[in-house]
């Protein structure tokens, strides 16, 4: 599996990363060489594997529908890099 | 060029929990904004999800009602995309193991049934809202996150749809099935319950499906519908001019009437969905299952049906009656009571319904009870009032939640049945209206009317019609 | 100076006998911070005022005879990733670099509870992602057995604290040995529980099916007492079993007598490096001849764990890392026009390479078209190496084997060959894989002097019995006192 500058662009905006020149290279080499080491999974026949994403099996574990304290608005919004108002602010989003 | 029109719509209906999906914040609508916030369903660093078990059940609830299978393993995954309304930049969903598959509805297009698959149906978290402020210039936009977190149904539909006929049945079929279930206060202008649509158009009879185009932002049924509208017109328009339908997303514009370009196909987003290791996943065992099951009410169809089969109600009331559980189960009260059903389907959608209208009162919470209406339509069948001192006693009966007998007794309302004191008024109406007498031996027949007309306001509408006829006509005929 | 390189029992005891007072320690504590940490750069924040405010309650306590914690007066230093209500955690970012959180972490209120005395902050690879701590966008820390080498990471900062006596025990977390092998590189105890064992809720999220938070000790004893207080059901922590905690120092000197031990092969293969080999085959020694059986097992799987931690990890860190987007707290960069210039901005120049690095190689890996040649792939090689554990404990009580297959390394060595880098955790990645119990406790020295750490694995929630096996090798060495000549 070899990664191409545009496979390095792509990643990058799904990453929301923006790259020079020289680090897409430098990120490139590296990312071949850890995606070249990963290959040798493929040496290994999972067909009848099930996917381990939990180490151990608990399920169903839940809350009940009631209220718990939220945290005031003052100190919510005293966190944010930019507020107006009562709100947070962001650059305007075009929909 | 005749084309045939293939549509798909997905709901997303809020469920209506007291507290947010993964936290204990509260969902009530309007709030002022940011108050209803907390670290989780803010995304701060290192906070965990916990899943509300109402949330959970009201999502399994909807899912049976809509006739899905179970997947009896289900977990959450997660959808990831950078929007400032979404805390994480990831939205807590389901993809892989969804909560129920392969369902159905059915829906009626002029009186005829027709099935309508669904494809899934999901749990996942809502997201903030965004407020672009209007005034010039204004080159930021603000984010309230009360709506953050909230639990959110969504319902696919497989693309079944072939016109706006069908269209419209389908959302008011599964408005209708939601708000019954219970789990949704179905609230369009509130945005609990939404609408996408999916549209592509095929040469009539080509099996293969033509490119689909998605769109978003219709906040009434009615945009819905016209979004559509425009949508096959658009791409007809298009085929025929020989040019492609390019799949892309499109966003209704209801100012304009008209849909543009959000994004298109090459633009698609990439969810990268994978489990959500931060909550393990669950298992539905027959018991839960059938536990989840039992809480579902009989649903609109069946209920609709029933009404026409054993009430010999007409399709247009029985659909009126059903149209809202509450109106129907009150109507059901009535009946237990006096079986008269036609009688008091009449007064439910006619006078209650107009009540409820010009008042804005919720049935739910009515000072008039169905035993109450049920002992008034009774007393009007047996003669002991009239129709019009009915409709007097009923608008009081909405306002007071007085008994009917009690209004009629303070009122001294009841009817006169009593053959003399009838005889009394009647002599004393011929006495004093010799002329009206003398058409009527003149062969003018219609002069009755006026006479029976005297001698009800005579008694202040309260002599009994029937008997007043009766003897009136004997009188007449001595006269002859 | 002495008083400062006991352990945290011993000074507890001193402190509750009234022999002397939380204060004075804590004052001796600072003294040595101001003076020391200047070259080892251990710490990132410093929270004096409230160290000696809890200080003065908790002599104020032991003067009315009232009850304490368990950790009552013990000073202990807390990873940056861990959050801490009204004090800084900046995960060692640029884009944290002022985040206070309003709440604290299930662990840290824990630690507050029993009465313990959070003197600071400690340094780590940025978000976790090391193994050196040179990933760190605030300082690079040194190992203070040679300060031209590094303490191994991520948890470098706790370890280095720990070893030069700056604190006297520590927190540090995993994800795939970042408390184990910097603990062996520092020659200090680190404990990776159970994954499940310890609440996450307040652990900034790394990979959260991977990460544990765990103590970092001068001794077994002290990491024992330490778990105990972590450990246990968090309502607000969903993957947290609600297993019953027992008091780990209970039976703690049990010996091995009759323990079978358990010798993976692949753990002796190339790449070990001599001195280690020497030091872990007389530790084997030792055991043996304390009683133990040694037995040799296989877990064919390991030779892939790192590449399955390598998609696992970073696919999750690509969306746990999401949420650092310059809108409701953290970094944002200045003068952007666009909501998308903010994004890529803001965290192009809030995260450091390596974190670049893994969040790029995680999206790959989730991406359309790949999630299942990588994501789906590595979680059931995942399920191999788990089953590779589950057959070797029906043989055995535990498995040990090198910490580290190297030494401490030189700063610098290895930064721009991330590879090599990943490499070096090749024998703790398989245990956070799995979610078994592991620990790490001094058994010897390189020839240069640096620490080398032997490592104890057991079953699922089989603590007790793993520091039950650690406790009785220290009880007959003596590596864990040979501090290092700051
Ligand atoms: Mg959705
Ligand atoms: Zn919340």
């Amino acid at each position: 599996m070899s990664i191409s500058s545009k496979d390095i662009e792509y990643v990058a905006s799904l990453s929301k990363f923006e790259l020079s020149d020289e680090e897409k290279k430098i990120f490139a080499s590296q990312l071949r060489e850890v995606l070249l080491y990963i290959e040798k999974l493929n040496m290994l026949d999972t067909e009848n594997i099930a996917p381990l994403i939990h180490p151990f099996n608990i399920t169903n574990i839940f809350r009940e529908d009631k209220l718990e304290e939220s945290i005031r608005r003052e100190k919510a919004l005293s966190l944010a890099p930019a507020t107006e108002g009562f709100f947070f602010k962001v650059p305007k989003v075009l929909e | 060029m005749a084309y045939e029109v293939v549509i798909g719509l997905e709901t997303h209906a809020e469920l209506s929990t007291v507290t947010k999906l993964f936290c204990g914040c509260n969902t009530k609508f309007g709030a002022e904004p940011n108050t209803q916030i907390c670290p989780i369903c803010l995304g701060m660093p290192g906070v965990l999800p916990v899943v509300n078990k109402k949330a959970f059940e009201y999502a399994l609830k909807a899912a049976l009602a809509l006739n899905c299978t179970i997947n009896r393993y289900t977990n959450f995954d997660r959808k990831s995309y950078y929007y400032p309304d979404l805390p994480k930049n990831y939205q807590v969903s389901q993809n892989y193991y969804n909560l129920g598959v392969d369902g159905f509805i059915i829906i009626e297009v002029n009186n005829a049934i027709q099935k309508i698959r669904i494809h899934n149906v999901h749990l996942e978290e809502e997201a903030g809202k965004l407020i672009h402020p209007e005034e010039a210039g204004a080159d930021y936009s603000l984010i309230d996150f009360n709506r953050a977190g909230v639990p959110l149904l969504e319902i696919v539909s497989y693309p079944d749809m072939r016109n706006i006929a069908e269209v419209e049945s389908y959302m008011q079929t599964l408005r209708k099935i939601i708000f019954y279930t219970g789990i949704s206060d179905c609230k369009m202008q509130e945005g609990s319950l939404r609408f996408e649509a999916s549209i592509s158009l095929r040469k009539t009879g080509k099996k293969k499906l033509g490119n689909r185009v998605e769109i978003k932002n219709l906040n009434s049924m009615k945009s819905v519908l016209k979004a559509i509208e425009y949508e096959i017109s658009r791409q007809s328009e298009l085929l025929n001019r020989g040019e492609m339908i390019e799949r892309e997303t499109r966003l209704w514009d209801e100012i304009r009437g008209r849909s543009v370009r959000m994004r298109s196909k090459e633009e698609a987003q990439d969810y990268r969905y994978f489990p959500e290791p931060d909550l393990l996943p669950f298992v539905i065992d027959e018991k839960w299952m059938c536990s989840i099951k039992d809480t579902i009410p009989e649903l609109p169809l069946e209920r609709k049906q029933r009404f026409v089969a054993s009430f010999q109600l007409s399709d247009y009331d029985a659909d009126l009656l059903t149209e809202d559980k509450m109106l129907s189960d009150f109507f059901e009260e009535c009946v237990k009571v006096v079986n008269l059903p036609k009688a008091l389907c009449n007064w439910i959608i006619n006078d209650l319904l107009r009540e409820v209208k010009e008042k804005r009162l919720d049935i739910a919470s009515l000072k008039m009870k169905p035993e109450q209406l049920a002992s008034l339509v009774g007393m009007i069948d047996d003669g002991t009032i009239s129709n019009t001192i009915a409709k007097e006693v009923f608008s009081e009966m909405i306002d007071t939640g007085k008994e009917p007998k009690t209004i009629i007794e303070e009122k001294k309302l009841s009817q006169i049945s009593d053959e003399w004191q009838i005889i009394e008024i009647v002599d004393k109406v011929i006495v004093s209206h010799p002329n009206a007498i003398e058409d009527y031996k003149k062969g003018k027949k219609n002069a009755i009317a006026f006479i029976i007309g005297q001698v009800m306001k005579e008694s202040k509408g309260m002599a009994n019609p029937k008997i007043v006829n009766e003897i009136l006509k004997n009188k007449l005929k001595v006269l002859d | 100076m002495k008083l400062l390189s006991f352990t945290a029992l011993q000074i507890k005891r001193k402190i509750l006998s009234g022999e002397i007072r939380a204060t004075d320690i804590v004052n001796m504590l600072f003294e040595r911070i101001f003076k020391i940490d200047s070259n080892i750069q251990s710490f990132l924040t410093l929270d004096e005022e409230n160290a000696f405010k809890k200080a003065r309650e908790i002599d104020k306590k032991v003067a009315n005879h009232e009850s304490v914690g368990l950790l009552a007066g013990i000073p202990i230093a807390v990873k940056d990733n861990i959050c801490t209500k009204d004090l800084t955690t900046t995960c060692a970012s640029k884009i944290l670099k002022t985040f206070i959180p309003p709440y604290d972490a299930f662990v840290v209120k824990r630690l507050k509870d029993e009465d313990s005395i959070i003197i600071g902050k400690t340094n780590l690879d940025e978000f976790a992602m090391g193994s050196s701590t040179e990933n760190s966008s605030y300082k690079i820390t040194r190992n203070p057995y040679n300060q031209n080498f590094v303490p191994g990471g991520s948890s470098g900062g706790s370890s280095a604290a720990v070893s030069a006596d700056l604190a006297f025990m520590a927190l540090g977390s995993e994800t795939g040995g970042s408390i184990r092998q910097p603990a062996a590189l520092c020659g200090v105890v680190g404990l990776k529980p159970t994954y499940g064992r310890v609440s996450r809720f307040g652990l900034v999220a790394f990979s959260s099916s991977l990460d544990q938070i765990g103590p970092i000790t001068k001794d077994v004893s002290d990491a024992a007492l330490l778990l105990r207080v972590i450990a246990g059901k968090d309502k607000n922590d969903t993957t947290c079993a609600d297993i019953n905690v027992p008091d780990y120092l209970n039976g703690i000197g049990g010996g091995v007598k009759g323990i079978k031990i358990g010798i993976p092969l692949e753990y002796f293969a190339e790449g070990l490096d001599a001195d280690v080999r020497t030091a872990v085959d007389n530790s084997l020694k030792i055991y043996e001849r304390l009683g133990a059986k040694l037995v040799e097992v296989s877990l064919p799987h390991t030779e892939y764990a790192v590449a399955v931690y390598y998609i696992v990890a970073n696919a999750e860190a690509s969306s746990n890392l999401s949420r650092f987007d310059g809108v409701r707290y953290g970094f944002r960069a200045n003068n952007i026009k666009g909501i998308d210039e903010m994004y890529c901005r803001s965290r192009s120049e809030g995260f450091g390479n390596e974190v670049k690095r893994r969040v790029m190689l995680g999206n790959y890996a989730l991406s359309s078209g790949y999630y299942e040649a990588y994501y789906l792939k590595a979680s059931k090689v995942r399920n191999l190496i788990k089953k590779d554990f589950d057959t070797v404990f029906e043989k055995v009580d535990c498995i040990v084997c090198p910490t580290s297959p190297v030494p401490a390394f030189k700063i610098a060595e290895r930064i721009d060959n991330p590879l090599e880098m990943y490499l070096s955790d090749i024998y703790t990645i398989p245990a956070n894989l799995s979610g078994i119990p592991s620990i790490s406790i001094p058994c010897g020295f390189s020839r240069e002097g640096l620490p080398i750490g032997l490592q104890i694995l057991t079953n699922y929630f089989e603590e007790a019995k793993m520091l039950q096996i650690a406790y009785s090798f220290e009880r007959n060495t003596d590596f864990h006192l040979i501090k290092p000549k700051l």
